[in-house]
């Protein structure tokens, strides 16, 4: 017991012996756990912990291709590519952000247009993500950011690729834009299952060639291995696996005669098309007002947004593909056409033109746009002056339902196929489309009536046709009866083997008209541009032009002539202006559109002057004969 | 002649404290740690391992003169160092300074010290002495006197806080009553009666350390925060295999992801560059010191030598299992250095203390028991 005592020392000795033998035991048995330990972490389980000392190292970066170049028919280059040094912020680092901006304004100028920008970005993205503040830093900016990196946790430069529109606004609804993804891009992209190929690509193509073309533009992500600290700065690079650049879209469009087209149309708002009508390839894609592609590409700022969505303007729609309007008198040479065609009527079969149609029995009348009227018309001066009285009667003689389906052939009422997203199908009207758009309506509603076939014949009423539509069927009538697929990519080069993929040109169909019908409404079409409604937009040329004027009613002014001057300017007229040129061997067909423009033969005749002008003889448009023109009272439809 | 025999007698007079097998172990060692001191400084610049290197030759020396002052004279100064490291705890707990939130260090002016350092070895020493005065038959009082000289500085370093220290303190002080003869029955009861404490203990403790405990249970419920050290340090160990990565060559280690690397946590470094064999070596070279201080205990021919060299052996033992436990995930974060490995001065110091301490022992017991 504790109390006893330990006399003897040889018995000290042996119990501390013991002890230390216990003592010996001891550490033995816990340096084997220590050995256990050891044979367990590094034997047992050594490649689990050897997969996770890799996946603390290894680091596998996105290496983000090239986009593809955008290229004009004759090699300019439209979008291209430029590496610049841009500030970004992830925002979930920094506490306080709007005071750390104002630390830094001394350092790199940051505007307010860039916070405003900034603040959008916020709004729209997650907190983690790395935003950029600021793009294009100068030489000077990025030192004097690096001598005060300390200073700005969550903040970094880094080099990054950006999108560059040498043209800015020109061809713009045809180029489209790219712009950062969204949320909504990124269920496209999870649903395309591309999610791998789009880690590190913060750009997207929205609209035009850069939408619709996205995939051949993007290329493939390459991806890099690269070993890491604990802080997760980059060591050293240990694989990589290069990217394939996006593939080069080389355009149908000539960017010259497009700036031409632009130029023509002044001021307005409008749209044109132009077409080779021998294989489909556009030439010029209008639509005005449009808008600077390269403000999207670092993610707009609100107040250009505002300014580009809320202008009365429109400048966002792409007028040539998505606006419908009333055709007006374009209509008439494909109604002509379709008589032809039909048997309904002979080139020679005349009327009397006492300035209206009227229908037995019915107090209303149709007024001509002469009054007075034509006197007698056969149909190559109905369509070369214009006559409403003969297309009037010839619409109230023809069921509108086989009218619809010989202007269906055309493409009027459906796509053209053109290779960019976006295109709408317009109005073309017959007794089931009237049925099914007003199927909510009285039965009186529903029904189809004579008057509206009357309408019709002039290009008035419910028919609605796009600029895109127009263009195509004239280059149609243009190419003698083939229509071939509207398209904007010529060829697309493969970035890394320099291969060329052809489009070739498509068929859309083969129509069977008669060849004597068609070289008659061609020469009626020449006729209009030599002694008719355009003679004026079309005089003195070198060359032989064929063409139709239209003028669309925004609204119908019944049984009074209707004053232009006095309606307000947003309630005028449309012009069109539908040609090929040369008559006789076309190598391009286009349609103008001039939104409230007035008479067609004042405003968009010569626009279409001025692009066959240029496309035929080289020549520069000069604006101020083309105001000329517009102002001239002696030019009407 | 002459110079051959006046060579002979300096290398003798250089030599006749040390004892052989310690020496080599030590030697062996110091190459291991200056070696894995470099690999774990970043593997560039030398600042690190020439300075350990220079802790081991200091220590080395202090070590040969300790060796060399005979048991008798260590008994001597038993009560003076006891008495000075309790006093400066006493310091500390009225003026000491405060650093990470724990009052340990005491400022003499030229220099900061752990007072509870000192108690490392002053606490052993005077109960050694003690239990050696009272050779002849021990009783009741004299445990109780033993428990007080053993709790009053153990109480002072638990408020300062430093648990981890307060433990090897009082572990040593353990060790001692746990050679003098304490029935095994006292010994088991007063386990048990710790045991029983625990509970209470786990409410005075403070938030980190009841957060290390917590820890050490499962890691991966903050991976980033207080597990990180042992997520870490584990998936060094494990990822070096049974080989290692070699030398220079730990992702883990050299790419920053093991912290402390070149104290508290160098058998992490050690670990993943030299695999299993490098650590089953390093277990060798611990048992060869622990083996040959014990064998200098039963040896050694006083009361108060035996319990001084058993205690520094088993106290060496403790400082190795601990800090291999807690870099390896099986004891909580306390910060404790792997002896004769890890960076810095004192720790080696102490250590190279408590070896001449044994090698004085093993050296002069001729001289004591003629």
């Amino acid at each position: 017991m504790i109390g006893s005592t330990i006399k003897n020392r040889e018995a000290e000795l042996t119990l501390f012996r013991s002890r230390a033998l216990v003592a010996g035991m001891a550490i033995l048995i816990a340096f084997s756990i220590i050995a256990g330990r050891m044979l367990y972490l590094q034997v047992i389980k050594r490649g689990y912990y050897h997969t996770l000392a890799e996946a603390n190292r290894i680091s596998v970066l996105p290496v983000v291709p090239n986009r593809g170049l955008i290229l004009d028919r004759n090699k300019e280059v439209l979008a291209a590519n430029y590496s610049a040094y841009t500030l970004e912020v992830t925002p979930s680092l920094v506490k306080n952000l709007d005071k750390t901006l104002d630390e830094l304004t001394p350092i790199v100028d940051i505007q307010p247009r860039d916070r405003r920008r900034l603040k959008r970005l916020l709004e729209e993205s997650k907190n983690f993500e790395s935003l950029p503040i600021r793009n294009r830093l100068s030489e000077e900016e990025v030192a004097r950011f690096a001598v005060n990196r300390y200073r700005f946790p969550g903040f970094e430069i880094r080099a990054r690729l950006f999108r560059s529109y040498p043209y800015g606004d020109v061809a713009s609804h045809a180029l489209g834009y790219i712009s950062r993804i969204n949320d909504a891009d990124v269920k496209r992209i999870e649903a395309a299952d591309l999610t791998t190929n789009y880690k590190g690509t913060d750009h997207i193509g929205k609209l035009g060639i850069e939408g619709s073309y996205e995939n051949e533009l993007h290329g493939n992500t390459g991806s890099e291995q690269v070993e890491i600290d604990a802080a997760g700065r980059a060591i050293r690079s240990l694989a990589k696996s290069e990217p394939f650049a996006g593939n080069n879209l080389t355009l149908t469009i000539d960017i010259k005669l497009q700036q031409v087209a632009e130029l023509a149309l002044l001021d307005k708002r409008g749209a044109l098309v132009a077409i080779d009508p021998s294989n489909g390839e556009i030439l010029a894609l209008v639509s005005k007002p449009g808008f600077d592609p390269s403000l999207f590409v670092d993610g707009i700022d609100p107040v250009n947004w505002d300014l580009l969505n809320n202008s009365p303007d429109k400048p966002l729609l792409n007028r040539a593909l998505r606006g419908a309007y009333p055709p007006g008198s374009t209509i008439k040479p494909f109604l002509a056409l379709a008589a032809l065609e039909s048997g309904k009527r002979t080139p020679q079969q005349s009327i009397r033109d006492p300035g209206y149609f009227a229908l037995p029995g019915v107090a209303h009348r149709w007024n001509d746009d002469k009054p007075g009227g034509h006197g007698v018309v056969d149909m190559y001066k109905s369509i070369v002056d214009s006559c409403d009285t003969y297309y009037y009667q010839l619409a109230s003689e023809t069921d509108i339902d086989k009218t619809a389906d010989f202007l269906r052939l055309l493409g009027f009422g459906g796509k053209t196929g053109i290779d960019i997203d976006g295109e709408v199908i317009g109005v073309l009207p017959s007794r089931a489309w009237k049925e099914q758009r007003f199927a909510k309506g009285a039965s009186d509603a529903r029904k189809w009536y004579l008057g509206d076939s009357i309408s019709t014949g002039i290009g008035q009423g419910y028919n609605a046709f796009t600029p895109m539509q127009l263009a195509h069927a004239i280059a149609t009538v243009a190419n003698g009866g083939t229509p071939w697929k509207p398209h904007l990519v010529k060829h697309i080069t493969d970035a890394t083997s320099g291969a060329i993929r052809l489009i070739e040109p498509e068929r859309s169909a083969e129509l069977p008209f008669k060849a004597a019908n068609l070289a008659f409404i061609r020469n009626a079409l020449a006729g209009v541009a030599k002694e008719g409604t355009s003679a004026r937009a079309f005089a003195n040329t070198s060359y032989v032009s064929a063409g139709k004027t239209g003028t669309a009613q925004v609204f119908g002014l019944k049984g009074e002539k209707y004053k232009e001057h006095r309606v307000n300017e947003l309630l005028r007229d449309h012009a069109w202006y539908i040609a090929y040129a040369p008559a006789d061997k076309p190598t391009i067909a286009l349609a103008v559109l001039v939104e409230n423009g007035g008479f067609g033969a004042q405003t968009a005749a010569p626009v279409a002057r001025a692009v066959i002008d240029y496309h035929l003889l080289g020549k520069q448009p000069d604006p101020k004969k083309i105001k000329a023109i517009e102002n001239d009272p002696a030019v009407n439809d | 002649m002459i110079l051959r025999s006046t060579i002979n007698r300096l290398f003798d007079a250089l030599t006749r404290r040390l004892d052989g097998p310690l020496m080599v172990a030590i030697v062996v060692m110091a190459a291991i740690s200056v070696t894995i001191v470099f690999s774990a400084s970043g593997g560039v610049s030398l600042d690190r391992a020439l300075g350990q290197l220079r802790n081991f030759a200091v220590a080395l020396v202090v070590m040969w003169v300790v060796a060399n002052i005979p048991p008798q004279a260590l008994m001597r100064l038993a009560i003076p160092i006891y008495l000075a490291g309790l006093a400066m705890l006493l310091g500390v707990a009225l003026f000491g300074e405060i650093r990470n939130g724990a009052r340990r260090w005491l400022s003499l002016g030229f220099m900061t010290l752990q007072p509870s350092e000192i108690m490392k070895i002053g606490m052993p020493l005077l109960l050694a002495w003690y239990f050696h005065r009272k050779e002849e038959g021990l009783q009741v009082k004299d445990y109780i006197i033993a428990l007080a000289i053993l709790l009053l500085p153990t109480a002072l370093i638990v408020r300062q806080p430093d648990l981890g220290t307060a433990i090897l303190v009082s572990s040593a002080g353990c060790f001692v009553i746990f050679f003098v003869g304490l029935p095994w029955k006292v010994l088991i009861g007063g386990g048990l009666a710790v045991a029983a404490t625990l509970p209470f203990l786990w409410t005075k403790m403070h938030d980190y350390q009841q957060q290390r405990i917590l820890t050490l249970l499962d890691p991966m419920q903050d991976p980033q925060g207080a597990g990180y050290h042992i997520i870490q340090s584990t998936i060094a160990i494990g990822s070096g295999g049974v080989f290692g990565k070699g030398w220079l060559n730990g992702s883990q280690a050299q790419l920053d992801f093991i912290p402390e690397r070149s104290t508290d946590f160098i058998l992490a470094v050690f670990g993943e560059e030299f695999g299993l064999l490098g650590n089953l070596l390093l277990l060798t070279l611990y048992l060869i010191i622990i083996g040959r201080g014990l064998m200098i205990a039963i040896n050694a021919p006083t009361t108060f030598s035996r319990l001084l060299a058993g205690t520094i052996t088993l106290s060496f033992f403790t400082y190795a299992f601990v800090n291999m436990g807690m870099v390896m995930g099986i004891l909580p974060v306390v910060g404790v250095p792997l002896p004769l490995m890890s960076y810095g001065g004192s720790a080696i110091l102490s250590l190279c203390i408590g070896f001449g301490i044994l090698m004085s022992v093993s050296t002069h017991k001729q001289l004591v028991s003629t």
